[in-house]
């Protein structure tokens, strides 16, 4: 087990270290600099900025300073932002983000576990069919087009809603269920397939032989197997959500790291760009092995492996 | 002894994408208490289905009870809502099934995999039910059942992993037992264990079962009475000796021909030909007729009723109409009835 | 039984069977290959055959569409920008909202302020603007409701004209755009699945099949670059390379191999190891048919679902590029791009955005639904 974390994290620290690498070439190839603010400095005081930030050493030299700040916590500083650091901008944008992420992660797949569960019992009735569509609608509408959608009927046309920005907990709701169809509709379609299968083995039918009542085959016997692999799902969905919130904060207006990113992109401002995409593989990579490490406390089989 | 079970005419069907499949098409047997009936049959007979249907466990919606009656000491279980089976199942009768790998929940402790059953239906508390759960425990003979029972199957190795079922489908005490091919998918070694098993508790616990299975050997070692099936039906019944000493019917000597045994010399071994029929299309007349090398005009024509041989004995073949030819069973089947006879054992040679 | 009827058989009845043929070895059931199988459960599934088709008829009419009327993709006029759709057909169903007439409801304190409002919303030109009274109102704020319907062809002095989805705000017709744009998408779409297609089961199946160190080291790198995002990597590129059709194919295909390579490695590792690859082999059948008559047929399932698959995320990622600017550049048109210039508008034009969300949604909810469909029907065991 202790090999296989050790694995992990190795891993870990390559990718993130292509990919700094990767970043910082990329930054010197693309033209940009601290001075991109200011247009009317003179040649000296350009200068001593550009001494500041070590912008006159040699590339391996800078490299490794950079390489140095990584370790450090040090993302650079921006070049659009009045030259905060990179690491202060994440900081404050990290909290919108995160709560959304997380609320829409944890509605998302109780509901759709639930729709899903409910398919299944109900096979091939309306409850199966209509269940079906809302996971293939929502895996399907791009998340923008939906989103635009709720904005537009539930904010503009019906004002139930604050239209877009952050603040109070109303102004969650729009962009949370925006952002939560894409884990609920996988949910539902998952939690389907898989409880159908498990309903068919042979254990559910030794239970049925027993005599447990058809609840308790379902919820106990079924859905504890049925679940398990789910988890292995949940790694694919916490990416999509990084993806979804980019386009999700872009729509309503949320102060999110994932608008953070797609504004820097589009000032080219390439500190913030590679500080937030490092912070985006760095949190990816994390969440897998987390997953990973709860699939394999969760399942039996692979945690007590060997003990015959 | 009291008649336990009586399965009255029952006809099982399932409905397909390619229409009615007749997999079991009247079978009538008695079932008394402490005695085990083997059901014998190749795949397809339908003898699993009939056991299915006596536990009304049959896939639906597909699968549905056309007709017939199952008694259980005179209640018919037929008739029962689902509600009803599901406080009988596991309490008056339970089954043991084929395959130990995949018939325990892998996610699940075997010991509430044991206990579920008895507070269930014994209403016991979680403590009593795990006493009871250990003493099963080592009833099956699972070494140290207070480290046991806090696994997981797939900590158990196939063997152990069946003896559990049994002790899950013993729990509550059930009158009747059916285990379906409980051996199969075991190692020669273990299969003797698992029947030994069966066979000592049984005797403690004066249930009744009805052991389903395709190799006679097995049947030998275990059955009181035997039913033969073929395509949907019972062919013969009778006591292990009516069967395996006396049998009348070309398919059960087809059965016991193909037995390889180690006491027989130099012989081709009497292999049945072709495969069992479509039961889409359920045949006109006798069913084995086209694989039967001894069989009459009549078997194409019509269907042979069960022709008495003794009180305990029964046949349902053409050749024992009075104005049948007087066909013996050939050459094979009656070496290895003597062998029987000479060495006092049913089995496929010395054990 | 019936011991009258036993006794009345006609005693010929019992001599020994004549056999005419022998009827025991019959297969009684019609024999069909995995593709008919395949094909059956396909074209039963309904849903499936309908996306098909309504994704087939898209594709048409991304062909065909610009040409059906005589605006090109690029004229622009703004005298005529921002019109509402027309559809001469269509122009009598008040209900479509494509009778060339924009409308929205008024508040006021009274119906002059609210009749106010609307015509200063509509240009003021109060000869071409039906007012309709809901509410007179009491003097109290936005207590009175009036709904104004402005002819707006008629008031631009365009009778005669007809922009069928309307314009957009630099006077270019919508709906060449739209099936242009469409066009567009589907092309980024289908080249980046099949490059997909090309690199993943190349790399999938290399790695598999020989098996080993070979293996080891392209599972490897594989590893590493799919711990680094999708969306992160191809903004990236999207930043190093000109915005163009080339640049965003090039981004999508360099990480969408990587789910088809492990899920063909994963198919072509599970039939390596199974038994009538070995009893081939043990007939001394060459590795190059094995391949090609064991391993293809039976990975051809999956490769034709995930690339069914992969189309609508890559409609996607191009839709968002676009979206946020860094795809398809202006004045070309792409699903993505008119979402995008939609939303701008979506206030006061929303059927600028209504038809392109119309028609990505529908071609990602087809391709989706059929990729379903497909699955089902390479799955042995939903053949009926």
């Amino acid at each position: 087990m202790t090999r296989y974390l050790l694995r992990r994290v190795w891993y870990m620290l390559i990718t993130l270290f292509i990919i700094a690498t990767f970043s910082f070439f990329l930054m010197k190839i693309l033209p940009g600099s601290p001075l991109q603010a200011e247009d009317k400095l003179s040649e000296e005081q350009k200068e001593i900025i550009l001494e500041k930030y070590g912008l006159n050493d040699p590339i391996p030299v800078q490299y490794a300073k950079y390489l140095g700040g990584l370790v450090k916590g040090d993302l650079g500083v921006s070049f659009k932002f009045d030259n905060t650091p990179v690491t202060t901008i994440l900081f404050d944008r990290i909290g919108p983000s995160a709560l959304l992420g997380f609320q829409a992660l944890v509605i998302g797949s109780i509901l759709g576990i639930f729709l899903g569960l409910m398919a299944s019992i109900y096979r091939n009735s309306p409850i199966d069919f209509s269940s079906t569509i809302i996971a293939v609608i929502g895996t399907s509408i791009p998340s923008f087009v939906f989103a635009g959608l709720l904005q537009y009927v539930f904010a503009v046309k019906l004002g139930w809603f604050p239209v877009a920005l952050w603040g109070t907990s109303a102004h969650t709701i729009l962009p949370t269920i925006a952002l939560a169809i894409h884990p609920m509709a996988t949910a539902a379609r998952f939690t389907r397939t898989e409880m159908v299968e498990v309903l068919h083995s042979n254990y559910i039918i030794t239970a049925r032989a027993k005599g447990v009542a058809e609840s308790g085959i379902i919820l106990k016997h079924g859905l504890r197997n049925a679940l398990i692999p789910l988890i292995t799902v949940l790694g694919p969905m916490a990416v999509g959500l990084m993806t979804g919130s980019m386009v999700i904060e872009q729509i309503f207006a949320i102060p999110g790291i994932g608008e953070q990113f797609v504004t820097s992109v589009m000032v080219n401002d390439y500190p913030t760009i590679m500080g937030t995409t490092l912070l985006f593989a760095f949190g990816f990579i994390v969440i897998i092995l987390i997953i990973d490490l709860l699939y394999g406390l969760i399942d039996p089989r692979i945690r007590l492996a060997g003990g015959k | 002894m009291s008649k336990l079970l009586e399965v009255k005419d029952l006809k099982v069907s399932f409905n397909t994408y390619n229409g009615e499949v007749h997999a079991v098409r009247g079978v009538t047997f008695d079932l008394n208490k402490g005695e085990t009936l083997a059901i014998v049959g190749e795949s397809g007979s339908g003898k699993s289905v009939t056991s299915n249907a006596i536990m009304r466990l049959l896939p639906e919606p597909h699968g549905y009870i056309k007709e017939g009656q199952i008694l259980l000491e005179g209640v018919d279980l037929a008739k029962k809502t689902s509600k009803e089976m599901q406080k009988i199942r596991g309490k008056d009768i339970s089954m043991v099934f084929q395959d130990p790998m995949s018939s325990l929940n892998p996610t699940m402790k075997i010991g509430y995999q044991i206990m579920e059953g008895l507070m269930k239906h014994q209403n016991m508390s979680k403590t009593e039910a795990r006493k009871t759960a250990l003493e099963l425990l080592t009833l099956v003979g699972i070494p140290r059942p207070d480290v046991r029972i806090n696994q997981y199957p797939h900590q158990f190795s196939g063997g152990m992993r069946q003896r559990v079922v049994v002790a899950i489908a013993l729990a509550c005490n059930p009158k009747i037992l059916i285990a379906d091919e409980p051996t199969t998918a075991l190692d020669v070694t273990i299969q003797a264990q698992i029947l030994e098993l069966m066979k000592s508790i049984q005797q403690k616990t004066d249930s009744a079962i009805i052991f389903i299975t395709h190799d006679l050997g097995v049947v030998a070692n275990v059955a009181d009475r035997v039913a033969v099936m073929y395509a949907g039906k019972i062919v013969e019944i009778g006591t292990v000796d009516d069967i395996f000493y006396n049998p009348k019917h070309p398919y059960t000597w087809g059965l016991i021909g193909s037995m390889p045994t180690l006491d027989s010399s130099d012989e081709e071994l009497f292999a049945i030909p072709g495969s069992p029929p479509n039961m889409l299309t359920p045949p006109v007349g006798d069913a084995f007729a086209p694989r039967n090398q001894f069989a009459l005009e009549i078997d194409t024509v019509m269907e042979p009723p069960m022709f008495k041989v003794s009180d305990t004995h029964y046949a349902a073949t053409w050749l024992l109409h009075p104005d049948a030819p007087k066909i013996e069973p050939p050459d094979a089947v009656k070496h290895r009835m003597q062998g029987f006879a000479q060495t006092g054992t049913k089995g496929g040679g010395k054990r | 039984m019936d011991k009258n009827n036993l006794n009345n058989i006609p005693k010929d009845l019992f001599v020994p069977l004549v056999r005419k043929e022998d009827t025991s070895e019959k297969i009684s059931a019609p024999s069909r290959t995995f593709f008919q199988d395949a094909k059956r459960t396909l074209f039963n599934n309904k849903p499936a055959v309908f996306s098909m088709i309504l994704i087939l008829f898209i594709i048409i009419m991304s062909i065909v569409g610009p040409w059906m009327n005589n605006y090109g993709s690029d004229e622009q006029d703004l005298k005529r920008a921002k019109m509402p759709p027309r559809v001469p057909a269509l122009e009598n169903v008040s209900w479509l909202g494509m009778d060339g007439t924009l409308s929205g409801t008024f508040q006021g304190k009274d119906v002059q302020q609210a009749t106010a409002k609307a015509n200063a919303r509509f240009d003021n030109k109060e000869e071409f603007i039906d007012l309709e009274v809901i509410n007179k109102g009491d003097g109290t704020r936005n207590s009175a409701e009036v709904k104004a319907t402005y002819r707006i062809y008629e008031a631009k002095d365009m009778k005669d004209t007809y922009f069928w989805f309307g314009s957009d705000a630099l006077g270019r017709d919508q709906w060449t755009r739209l099936w242009e744009g469409t066009r567009v998408s589907l092309i980024i779409a289908f080249v980046a699945a099949l490059l997909d297609l090309a690199i993943g089961v190349s790399y999938g199946g290399i790695s598999a099949f020989y098996g080993g160190r070979v293996d080891n080291i392209m599972q490897r790198i594989a590893e590493i670059l799919v711990g680094i995002p999708n969306l992160v990597i191809i903004l990236l590129m999207m930043l190093v390379l000109k915005p163009g059709i080339i640049s965003i194919v090039i981004a999508l295909s360099i990480t969408g191999w990587i789910g088809m390579s492990r899920i063909v490695r994963g198919e072509v590792l599970k039939l390596k190891n199974q038994e009538f690859v070995l009893a081939s082999r043990t007939l001394g059948t060459s590795n190059g048919t094995i391949i090609r008559k064991h391993l293809v047929p039976n990975i051809s399932g999956i490769i034709i679902i995930n690339t069914m698959f992969s189309v609508p995320g890559a409609i996607f990622f191009e839709a968002f590029l676009s979206f946020i600017g860094l795809g398809i550049v202006p004045p070309d048109a792409s699903l993505g791009s008119l979402i995008d210039l939609g939303f701008d508008n979506l206030r006061l034009y929303p059927y600028m955005l209504v038809f392109p969300a119309i028609v990505i949604s529908v071609l990602m909810i087809a391709f989706n639904i059929v990729g379903d469909g497909l699955r089902d029907a390479f799955d042995p065991k939903m053949h009926k």
